[in-house]
């Protein structure tokens, strides 16, 4: 956790930047209103890293070129750039009401069970694979994909004993085992093992916070709420000051941490500023290159964020999985028909656009999108929403997902011993198969007892 | 569980108030630089690891909990101490501390007398008039900060702030800033006394009622919202063997019976307890049968045998990151039940613990950073942008992500941050030297000589002269001694730079590692 103390490092680079200082009388001006030196014809940044370079050469061959921090961001795009599978994980956050999204509508014990919240018989789409289901009305979007077998559907999936807090329940999803004590998620696991020290973007929550599922040990990982609005300016502070202030921000995150929070607010440090700077280059080229979706996104920040990431991957950005929240809450205890279809609408659509804009930039081959929640509701209703339970639903989307059911569905007549659906798929076996079969990994070294988990066949070979 | 706040409002807000307030300003200019590829330990993202009541805790032992006894305190104990038991030092505060006896220290901020004192200008908007905290967005958490800013019982808002996180209860449910203050006023008046009487008043509160369904919970469709969480999160845990899941149904049984009316006008109203719809058949909740009512289901919880373990643990890490010895955790479960489950009693005894003084550090919560920076250069509420601020950096009072509360194990990452340099320049909003004086309009114009270590004192008392490590002192004044503040040859550049220099200082002070940790 101690970080190394680099002082010969920062003194190496405050030189550096002393060199710069004393050279930069001819520095391009940057702010308005102030009188403007003679020119060098170069911009801020090639000057700086130009008189590196030159001060480097003094210090000898042994030193890292200037470059060297461009170049790891070009190796880092390299093995997560173009070929490279992406992982976007979508969290419904609550435990959805699986028997609303694919409704058992032909079963008679359905209608026994949801009185009030039950779905008739022919307002949403059939569920092909298995014609006794029918997909929610909200969630037609979803219908239409599968059709084109870009979803492969786990109508029943959790684990055993099914532990109904949400927070325990959701926290083994995250952690990719149960384990109450496990400190490391599932994909932030993942990450140790194939991610870059120098690349916190390699795991990506579209959030104002860090998802637990990306939580690593030894990798950096970052949480951006908004690419446009992550910049960071204070009061009375300009150039040519605030860039040194900025890297003297980061640089405080290089320091030896005598603790554990020291070491989580050094860390942070350190990675905020790389972020800042990756984030100030895509805003740029974006606004260079005019890049637009050609897909039209529904209105609100899931939506928002999901074009953003589109965007980011477009060019070439060196995410390997990234994380959001979809809209709204599903733990409906209370209100659910209202609550469940309009949150529910809202997700569904921007996801299928944000596929669609995947095709449309030739992105869908590397990209594969799963919505999960930590499970299912009750089958029997409460009145006017639904408690929790335990088999629940989960989807892979992507060109190159299966479309191919995983476990069936297993009908209401048979309920565990609380009452609730039966799972017959484990999440532990998706993630085999997704760290096999989609990051080509070996699945045991991120899910412990791998080998105890049946791996459904997830992708199209 | 309960959903994320909104925060496309507070973006809207957050916009507005950029383009009004920073429309001169440029987009940084990048800097990339070698040090960046200078890592030679990464890191990952795990921080901490708060302590959790152990599934077979030691038995209570009448054991006195170790104590520091009372020495005189020390001016890094004053300083942890006010940070974490309160809200930060106010100028001179901590170095008022030194040399008095720790217990009678511990004792000022645990036994206070009547009422709160609050010293200072009353809370106000950006147009200067009063706050509005019953109806208007982010008024509510900016009457709470002034509380945390002005108030004399630092440790009455503190432990008010601690069983606001400890049963989560959020506005984006509850839809009644009057019902979460209320709650807010319950907190405060109970922080100190019997945990029972507390649960109990929690168990009934309206805005607990609405946000987990304790209104909709009847008689024939038990729901089992509150009954799970007041044995998962308020009293028991998960995972310990302490309740089964016919726990949990038979609870949600026992709980039915509250109701309230809504009408269009007022919302929900008159919480009372109407007794047809009370399920009045035998429950057997931890073995124990009866016709148990709400009252039955608090003390059954109180009498588990493993709700003392829990309690003491839970509240031990609100100010202890370690765990506490097992040793410990047997003194503390004995006090606490032959306390009559007092709350005061493990408070005092937790700030009298060698771990309190000795043990690692704890990362401080973003209201408290922002309550500390705001005492640290006596600012009172004259703005509500703490509350879109706040959030954005993580944590906006009322509204606590779901009912299990704010992670305190993990506030800072790559966006909190960006969220807390931001807060920490919003502190200095109205006291920076500007840049761009004119001296000709009776501007005051900063120095154009001022030396770099001149600079760096200037900063830290600008902040009250806060305790930063070696390594980040030195770091900081390398920057002071570096960075561009003009040449002889561009004389109009000297003073700007150094209005520039020395705000980009109280900067890298206030949102250094050191400043986010106590």
């Amino acid at each position: 956790m101690a970080r190394s103390c680099s002082c010969k490092d920062f003194n190496r680079a405050a030189l550096l930047r002393r060199g710069a200082a004393v050279a930069g009388k001819g520095l391009p001006n940057i702010e308005p209103g102030m009188p403007v030196p003679a020119g060098t014809g170069l911009d801020r940044r090639t000057f700086l890293l130009a008189s590196a370079g030159a001060a480097l050469s003094v210090y000898g061959a042994s030193m890292l070129s200037p470059r060297h921090f461009e170049e790891g961001i070009a190796e880092a795009s390299a093995s997560s750039g173009p070929n490279q599978p992406v992982l976007v994980s979508i969290f419904m956050e609550g435990g959805w009401d699986a028997l609303s999204v694919l409704a058992p509508v032909k079963e008679t014990r359905y209608k026994e069970l949801r009185p009030t919240l039950g779905l008739e018989e022919g307002s949403g789409v059939t569920f092909t694979e298995d014609e006794t289901l029918m997909w929610h009305p909200s969630a037609s979007g979803l219908a239409e994909l599968h059709e084109e077998g870009k979803v492969t559907a786990f109508p029943a999936i959790g684990y055993e004993p099914q532990d109904e807090s949400h927070f325990t329940s959701r926290h083994y999803w995250e952690v990719g085992q149960l384990d109450t004590n496990a400190r490391t998620g599932w994909m932030g696991r993942y990450l140790d093992l194939v991610g870059e020290p120098g690349n916190p973007l390699q795991g990506l929550s579209l959030d104002y916070s860090l998802a637990p599922a990306l939580a690593t040990e030894t990798m950096p990982v970052a949480a951006v709420s908004s690419p446009a609005d992550y910049t960071m300016s204070a009061e009375g502070l300009y150039e040519p000051v605030l860039g040194p202030a900025l890297e003297t921000f980061g640089a405080l995150g290089a320091l030896a941490a005598p603790s554990p929070a020291f070491a989580q607010a050094r860390g942070a440090s350190y990675d905020t500023d790389l972020v800042l700077n990756k984030m100030a280059d895509f805003v740029e080229s974006e606004k260079k290159s005019g890049d637009k979706s050609a897909v039209p996104y529904p209105k609100g920040e899931f939506a928002e964020r999901l074009a953003v990431l589109a965007a980011m991957l477009h060019t070439g950005m060196p995410i390997k999985c990234a994380s959001l929240n979809a809209v709204g809450s599903y733990d409906t205890h209370s209100d659910e028909v209202d609550t469940l279809a309009a949150n529910l609408k809202e997700t569904v659509t921007a996801v299928v656009a944000f596929q669609r804009d995947l095709e449309g930039r030739g992105l869908d081959q590397r990209v594969l999108i799963q919505l999960w929640s930590e499970f299912g509701r009750r089958p029997r209703e409460n009145g006017s929403g639904t408690d929790h339970g335990a088999g629940g639903n989960a989807f892979l989307i992507g060109s190159r997902a299966s479309g191919k059911m995983v476990g069936e569905f297993p009908g209401l007549t048979k309920l565990d011993e609380n009452e609730n659906v039966v799972k017959t798929s484990d999440f532990r076996g998706m993630y085999c198969s997704l760290l096999e079969q989609w990051f080509q990994t070996e699945a045991g070294l991120v899910i412990p007892e791998a080998a105890s988990f049946e791996r459904p066949v997830l992708i199209k070979s | 569980m309960k959903v994320a706040l909104t925060t496309k409002k507070h973006e809207r807000a957050k916009e507005h108030e950029h383009d009004k307030r920073h429309k001169d300003k440029r987009r940084r200019k990048k800097h990339h630089h070698p040090k960046t590829v200078h890592r030679a330990k990464p890191h990952g993202t795990l921080g901490l690891a708060l302590p959790v009541a152990p599934t077979t805790p030691p038995a209570p032992s009448p054991a006195p909990v170790p104590a520091v006894g009372s020495p005189p305190i020390t001016l890094a104990q004053g300083r942890r101490l006010l940070w974490r038991a309160g809200f930060g030092p106010t100028p001179g505060q901590a170095e008022g501390l030194v040399g008095q006896p720790l217990e009678q220290v511990v004792f000022s901020l645990t036994r206070p007398a009547g009422a709160a004192t609050l010293t200072g200008p009353e809370p106000v908007n950006e147009k200067g008039e009063p706050l509005d905290p019953y109806d208007v967005w982010g008024d509510d958490h900016c009457w709470w900060l002034d509380r945390m800013v002005r108030s004399d019982q630092q440790l009455v808002e503190r432990m008010t702030f601690i069983f606001h996180d400890w049963f989560a209860n959020s506005n984006e449910q509850v839809n009644s800033q009057r019902m979460m203050l209320e709650q807010n006023e319950l907190f405060r008046s109970m922080c100190f006394g019997g945990f029972h009487d507390l649960f109990l008043a929690v168990t009934t509160n309206p805005a607990m009622l609405v946000f987990l369904d304790g209104i909709y919970n009847e008689k024939g469709n038990t729901n089992e919202n509150y009954g799970r969480e007041m044995m998962e999160l308020f009293s028991l845990g998960a995972d310990r063997g302490a309740y089964t899941q016919d726990d949990v149904h038979e609870m949600g049984r026992a709980l039915t019976g509250w109701r309230a009316e809504w009408t269009e006008s007022t919302g929900l109203q008159n919480f009372h307890y109407d007794p047809s719809y009370h399920d009045d058949g035998v429950k057997t909740i931890f073995g124990q049968s009866g016709n148990w009512n709400y009252e039955d289901a608090v003390r059954l919880c109180i009498e588990n045998p493993l709700h003392a373990s829990f309690f003491v643990t839970k509240l031990w890490g609100y100010f202890i990151p370690s765990e506490p010895s097992e040793a410990t955790l047997a003194s503390l479960q004995s006090l606490y039940v032959s306390s009559d489950y007092s709350i005061r009693a493990i408070v005092e005894a937790i700030l009298q613990h060698p771990d309190f003084y000795e043990g690692p550090e704890l990362v401080t919560p973003p209201v408290v950073y922002n309550a500390g920076l705001l005492r640290s250069i006596d600012r009172p509420i004259d703005t509500t942008s703490w509350a879109w601020l706040s959030a954005n950096a993580g944590q906006q009072l009322f509204y606590p992500p779901n009912v299990s509360g704010w992670d305190f194990s993990s506030w800072l990452d790559t966006s909190t941050t960006r969220a807390r340099w931001e807060m920490a320049s919003s502190v200095t909003e109205k006291t920076y030297p500007n840049p761009w004086a004119d001296a000709e309009k009776g501007e005051s114009v900063y120095s154009a000589t001022e030396e770099p270590a001149a600079a760096l004192a200037s900063a830290m008392a600008y902040w009250g002269n806060p305790l930063l490590s070696s390594e980040s002192t030195q770091y900081i004044t390398l920057f002071s001694e570096t960075c561009p503040v003009g040449t002889s040859k561009t004389e109009w550049e000297l003073s700007p730079y150094r209005a520039m220099r020395q705000n980009a200082l109280r900067m890298l002070i206030a949102t250094s590692p050191d400043m986010q940790v106590s």
